[in-house]
């Protein structure tokens, strides 16, 4: 590094700094599964059915990155908005690739599905549709979803479909980390002050009521032996982890009943208009543009 | 007299030391300074690469996996509070470092005459 | 021990041996073009106009955030929504690069964002300018980041090293940053007649700006010379920004579209590209407070930090609770 300063002007080459401060500083692409392999291959989903099912699967983790996405700028502290940003990443490549797959079944791309389809034919669960509230909200629903979608793509991993039990082992380490942060936090949050204590409370209240959504079996899981994960038979697991979690963190499950959702059906929260319309806008401003 | 501790590589001694920083300021809640090192891959020994605020040592590895390995930059981390960490005393570099120079006979090039003698 | 010596140092009025030992050892160092460390001997003046420039900078992509963030929602396609969150987060990466370099110099994270949240820190200017279109996303990336990589560059070399190595990373990875930036403003360009339309709009509102970033001209910046002298600065503001505009002079020619700029043209005489006069008039009152966003941006930012206390407070006594059950399960131990 002791290069000489001379009345030159800079390269844009940084070839010069290759020293110890590299190995520190080295980067690459990794060869993970990227949504853009799915869009090339040729593989497309075997019948609508399955096609429906990875679409449940991206709609969810589309509308909870979106979500997501709002709180870059916002977090608690800035490592926290880097740490949310990678949890929306995640979760958006997660759709990219459900979606792409979805997609090859109608002869629709990732974007054809995001932006112009109507808010009656997005399939997401009312739980990724809920405002982000505060951090003990985005914690708590993080927390929920986590532990769901671990489960989940745990068991798609097995999935008699290639390409969704592919899609499901790139997601489920990542969603691992998801996890663990939403544990940690709720840990942090639950033992932390009292007030985060009651700010987590409150959330669990609120936010409670749409998990049973989650467990829902609907009539094409029947159609689906093999392929698609039955909801209800994650339920018991899922009860157990997170009251583990709860019970460290000095957390209850609230007493509060089970709401009616049928998100897989198209019959939404009200949030989800105002989600797709932000979502959607620019897009539909400019029919056919590419970008 | 203070000591080195985390080895005699001057890239090492970048302790970030906030003098005032130690006590709280009243924004804070008292996230302290933690120092992160990279393992970039197996073989390799971890390097600084820099540092963060996390209120515990938990914490510090998860907010270090997300703000310095966010391109593969490393399959390990460490982290070290950086009030933990002594470091050398920069004025007594020359009673600190003097010694080795001028000690060629420690390397393996300062003897000419066995020069193309195989295997040595 | 050695931390006490350098920072009575500064304290004191009076030169003390000390110092006028770490004087030379500073200047021989500076003379060497090699690197000080946070522990060195360095002058006052040096370690303030370090900080200022440092924390400056950090604040630039903490608040440089906000702009591009506002578009991460109505990004227009997948594919875009995930490079530009993973661009905006980044930013966050830099700032806190940025932040933790500076705490190498003493001041830590809290008071520098106090200055930032109370106004008396200055950012980039030009992050005061409102996103307005999709393409604006384009034009910072290209134009903006492209004068922040121009201006960054060099100062991988600065001579103060932690500042140094955080500017080696933050380049490495801004480079993707100013490729995607032109990369959807070469798609626009091939678009509808309204994407082109939108796209040269963006152009023509971020081109002045931009050029103002490398601030103002060599004869009116008072802290350049000194900055060059130590070695921080390794070009005048002018020349990195001649070179910045040779640059873009080339690649607006692939997006076919233009500078917004009726005097620009290259002078074979002086080797010099000629550019419009810049408004600085403008710049000083985006720069005191006064652009379209300045008030929004800080507000922003303010609210992000109070509404984030009592999460940093449950975290901070989570730990000390947990240092707490330790200390005690040690002590039980010890008993035992």
């Amino acid at each position: 590094m002791s290069g000489t300063s001379t009345g030159q002007l800079p390269d844009h080459s940084l070839d010069s700094f290759g020293d110890a401060a590299a190995s520190a500083t080295r980067v690459t692409p990794g060869n993970a599964l990227r949504p853009e392999d799915i869009a090339l291959q040729q593989t497309a989903p075997a019948d609508d059915a399955v096609a429906r099912y990875a679409l449940h699967l991206g709609d969810d983790a589309l509308i909870l990155a979106q979500r997501l996405s709002h709180w870059i700028s916002r977090g608690p502290e800035l490592e926290e908005d880097v740490a949310l940003g990678n949890i929306a990443l995640d979760q958006l490549g997660h759709a990219r690739s459900f979606l792409s797959y979805a997609g090859k079944a109608w002869g629709q791309t990732e974007d054809d599905l995001a932006y112009f389809r109507e808010e009656e034919d997005f399939t997401s669960l009312h739980l990724v549709e809920q405002p982000n509230g505060d951090f003990a909200e985005t914690m708590v629903r993080g927390l929920f979803m986590a532990l769901y979608q671990h489960q989940l793509y745990t068991r798609l991993v097995h999935s008699a479909d290639e390409t969704i039990a592919a899609i499901s082992a790139k997601a489920l380490k990542e969603v691992d980390y998801h996890l663990e942060h939403a544990e940690l936090w709720t840990l942090r949050l639950g033992r932390g002050t009292e007030e985060s204590a009651h700010r987590m409370r409150r959330a669990l209240d609120k936010l409670w009521p749409y998990t049973a959504e989650l467990f829902q079996d609907e009539p094409l899981h029947d159609e689906l032996e093999g392929v698609a994960v039955r909801p209800s038979t994650l339920r018991a697991e899922w009860d157990e982890q997170l009251l583990d979690i709860l019970d460290r963190s000095e957390l209850a499950v609230p007493e509060v009943p089970a709401a009616l959702c049928w998100g897989r059906r198209g019959e939404h929260s009200e949030h989800l208009g105002y989600i797709l319309a932000e979502m959607q806008v620019l897009a539909r401003k400019h029919p056919g543009a590419t970008w | 007299m203070s000591s080195a501790v985390i080895g005699q590589d001057s890239q090492n001694h970048q302790s970030n030391q906030p003098s005032q920083g130690a006590q709280k300021p009243p924004t804070s809640a008292g996230w302290p300074l933690w120092e992160v090192f990279v393992r970039s891959s197996r073989g390799l020994s971890h390097v600084h690469a820099g540092s963060l605020h996390a209120p515990d040592a938990e914490m510090a590895v998860r907010n270090a996996r997300d703000l310095y390995t966010r391109r593969n930059e490393g399959v390990s981390l460490w982290v070290v509070r950086s009030t933990d960490i002594t470091t050398s005393d920069p004025d007594a570099k020359d009673m600190m470092f003097e010694s080795p120079q001028g000690k060629d006979y420690r390397h393996a090039t300062y003897y000419k005459e066995s020069e193309g003698v195989k295997h040595l | 021990m050695a931390e006490q010596k350098s920072s009575g140092g500064h304290l004191a009025a009076v030169r003390t041996p000390e110092d006028i030992a770490g004087q030379r050892r500073f200047e021989a160092i500076i003379a060497d073009d090699s690197r000080i460390e946070p522990r060195d001997w360095m002058p006052e003046a040096y370690r303030k106009s370090l900080t200022r420039q440092m924390s400056q900078h950090a604040h630039s992509e903490i608040i440089g955030m906000q702009p591009e963030a506002n578009w991460i929602t109505r990004a227009p396609s997948l594919k875009r929504k995930a490079i530009l969150m993973a661009k905006v987060q980044d930013e966050a990466g830099h700032g806190l690069y940025l932040y933790s370099a500076t705490e190498t110099l003493g001041t830590d994270r809290d008071t520098l964002n106090n200055q930032l949240l109370t106004g008396r820190a200055k950012y980039s200017s030009i992050f005061n300018y409102p996103a307005r279109t999709w393409a604006d996303m384009g034009a910072i990336g290209w134009l903006v980041d492209g004068a922040a990589i121009a201006n960054q560059v060099p100062l991988c070399r600065a001579s103060y090293g932690p500042y140094g190595r955080a500017m080696v990373r933050i380049c490495k990875e801004e480079s993707f940053h100013q490729r995607q930036g032109f990369e959807i403003l070469l798609e626009l360009s091939r678009g509808t007649e309204a994407q082109r339309k939108m796209a040269q709009d963006a152009i023509n509102r971020f081109y002045a700006p931009a050029l103002m970033m490398f601030g103002p001209s060599d004869q009116d910046s008072p802290n350049s010379q000194q900055s060059m002298a130590w070695n921080i600065k390794r070009f005048s503001n002018d020349d990195l920004r001649q070179r910045f505009v040779g640059m873009i002079v080339e690649q607006v020619k692939v997006l076919g579209l233009s500078l917004p700029d009726p005097d620009l043209r290259y002078d074979e005489e002086s080797g010099q590209w000629l550019h419009m006069d810049l408004d600085w008039d403008e710049f000083k009152r985006v720069v005191s407070g006064g652009g379209p966003c300045n008030s929004q941006r800080l507000a922003r930012r303010r609210e992000a930090h109070e509404d984030g206390a009592w999460v940093r407070e449950a975290a901070a006594a989570f730990a000390r609770k947990q240092q707490n059950e330790k200390n005690q399960h040690d002590q039980k131990a010890e008993v035992a």
